[in-house]
């Protein structure tokens, strides 16, 4: 996939038209719109032997699409539930608002930067700016049109950084959360999407992420990590009480997350076909055993399965199996479910002693996780799974544990480097942390001039 | 007047305002609350870190005529008490006035 093929198929002029009727957004700008068509028109090159677009991949891709939307409201309730009752909107808000800033972004040059056609492997460059110049359709899903690929990519380029508010939750300026939101989908999300799906170096030396282990998850997570520990704790943490206000929300978002990421995963296979199955049965079935796993830990370490547990131990089974899902068979994801759960319980057990302040454990769910879920791929992925992925350790191919070993490295090195960068430029600009008074004052009044609650 | 104010046990509040209904009594405001007592609280766990709790509790608050005041609280002692610890409390106070805002009437008149 280095180069970019250019298929002529059947559908040329329905794509085109699609596409057409999506620039038509710009027809205000008419002398934009009739620049954008015309090199729409000019961009499809013959090319023999494609497969012709499949209705039914298509239909699934574009449900898979909006299945993946669904999640960040979903994770909006998730983490809202968690905060305190003076900051459930401004945590709402936080992942809400990226359904809107990061779909904009995207389709002008998100996808663009992470998938377009360079000739590097760092990053895809600007040559399909506004979505203009596409091809007809992706080479990493021929049988659906592009627009469809390039919406459902969309959905995990909105809910990656809202991923990160976890960590930061209760304590910054809204102002200072969007710029560094932008910044960071652009440079660090669209980047390692373009090195590990995209074209990039990691895709080339065969890394495998089935629906974003790195991408999404690690990215996120160690970001999380870094911003808890630059921004510093909340004020009065460890001797307020910070308890969760609203655990029903977590359980709601939850179980919106979960229906969400069938999506998120079995749409990745990019094709309603039996490996998009095989990643829907391992996805649900990590879940579940996950979820099942923390509740027994809490049972045996407190006495009491809580369903801030069972909800904890299921999104650490989400994550975990995202890599893996179209990679490895079933009896690995009870495996991979199992595991997580024990080592996400322990960091956040570290967490709590270590004293820093991760306020809804993003990196000690999403980046352990994430990493646990990107090795376990190079543990126990099968060629007998997934025809275009690679054997893990397990089935004697230890080079691809290396891989993961690289591929993991390299994005939590980017990933902490870029953020600590964009902290800065955003705290010495605009201010990222709110005043103190602010801070006690809760977000949804200081930042919003709004009450999730009243009388 | 006195002002008859009891926390109780949630499970408590329907007998007692049963209670009330049968001598005749209709004011009363009831506010949820959380406290403890002598039981102490829960210990509630988040992602298996320890924090203590309060517990949920109401308090039924009846301002009353002096003459009331014996019959009231011992309608709350018999529908409150199971004999455990944290069957909670009633503190009794006198009142001043009593305005009926409706009609402006003042005192006894206005309970």
């Amino acid at each position: 996939m280095k180069a970019l093929h250019f298929w002529l198929t059947q559908s040329k002029k329905k794509s085109a038209a699609l596409l057409a009727i999506g620039f038509s957004l710009f027809s205000a700008v008419s002398v934009m719109a009739q620049q954008v068509t015309s090199v729409v028109a000019a961009s499809v090159v013959p090319v023999t032997a494609v497969p012709a677009i499949s209705a039914g991949d298509t239909a699934w891709v574009l449900v898979s699409a909006a299945l993946v939307l669904l999640m960040t409201p979903g994770l909006a309730f998730f983490y809202a539930g968690m905060v305190r009752k003076k900051n459930v909107l401004a945590t709402i808000m936080q992942s809400f608002f990226m359904m809107a800033l990061i779909s904009v972004q995207w389709v002008i040059w998100g996808y663009s930067l992470g998938f377009g056609p360079s000739n590097n492997f760092f990053l895809g460059g600007l040559d399909w700016f506004l979505l203009k110049g596409m091809p007809a359709v992706s080479p990493l899903a021929p049988t659906v049109p592009h627009l469809a690929f390039m919406i459902f990519q969309c959905m995990f380029a909105v809910i990656t950084p809202a991923l990160i508010c976890g960590a930061f939750a209760e304590r910054v300026k809204f102002t200072g959360f969007v710029v560094f939101s932008l910044l960071w989908a652009t440079f660090v999300y669209d980047v390692i999407c373009h090195w590990v799906w995209g074209g990039g170096y990691f895709g080339s030396i065969g890394a495998l992420d089935f629906a974003g282990g790195t991408v999404v998850h690690m990215s996120s997570g160690y970001s999380a990590l870094t911003l808890a520990l630059l921004l510093g704790k909340r004020k009065g943490y460890g001797k307020e009480s910070m308890v969760p206000h609203n655990l029903t929300l977590v359980l709601l978002g939850t179980g919106l997350l979960w229906f969400g990421w069938f999506g998120f995963n079995a749409g990745s296979a990019g094709a309603a076909n039996a490996l998009a199955c095989n990643a829907f049965v391992t996805t649900n079935t990590a879940t579940a055993m996950a979820a099942l796993t923390w509740c027994l830990i809490e049972f045996i370490h407190h006495g009491k399965a809580t369903t801030l547990g069972a909800a904890s131990g299921a999104v650490a089974g989400l994550v975990a199996i995202t890599p893996a899902c179209g990679f490895v068979d079933v009896s690995a994801s009870l495996c991979i479910g199992a595991i997580v759960s024990l080592l996400c319980y322990s960091a956040i057990q570290v967490k709590i002693r270590l004293g820093y302040d991760d306020s809804l454990d993003t990196f000690g769910v999403h980046g352990v996780g994430g990493t646990f879920g990107a090795l376990a791929t190079g543990l126990w992925a099968l060629k007998s799974i997934n025809s275009g992925g690679a054997d893990g350790l397990f089935a004697g191919n230890p080079a691809q544990f290396f891989i993961q070993l690289k591929t993991v490295g390299a994005t939590a090195l980017w990933s902490v480097s870029v953020t600590i960068i964009l902290y800065y430029l955003v705290e010495k600009t605009i201010g990222f942390r709110v005043s103190p008074r602010d801070e006690e004052l809760g977000l949804d009044l200081s930042q919003h001039g709004e009450e999730g609650y009243h009388i | 007047m006195k002002k008859v104010e009891a926390i109780i046990r949630p499970s408590a509040l329907r007998a007692i305002l049963d209670g009330l209904k049968v001598v005749g009594y209709s004011g009363v405001t009831v506010t949820e609350v959380s406290g403890h007592g002598k039981q102490k609280g829960i210990t509630e766990s988040y992602r298996g870190q320890s924090v203590e709790g309060l517990l949920p509790k109401l308090v039924v608050t009846a301002v009353v005529d002096d003459k009331k005041v014996t019959k009231i609280v011992n309608i709350i002692i018999k529908s409150a008490r199971t004999g455990e610890i944290g069957d909670g409390k009633i503190f009794i106070s006198p009142v001043t006035n009593v305005i009926r805002i409706r009609t402006g009437e003042k005192g006894k008149k206005a309970i």
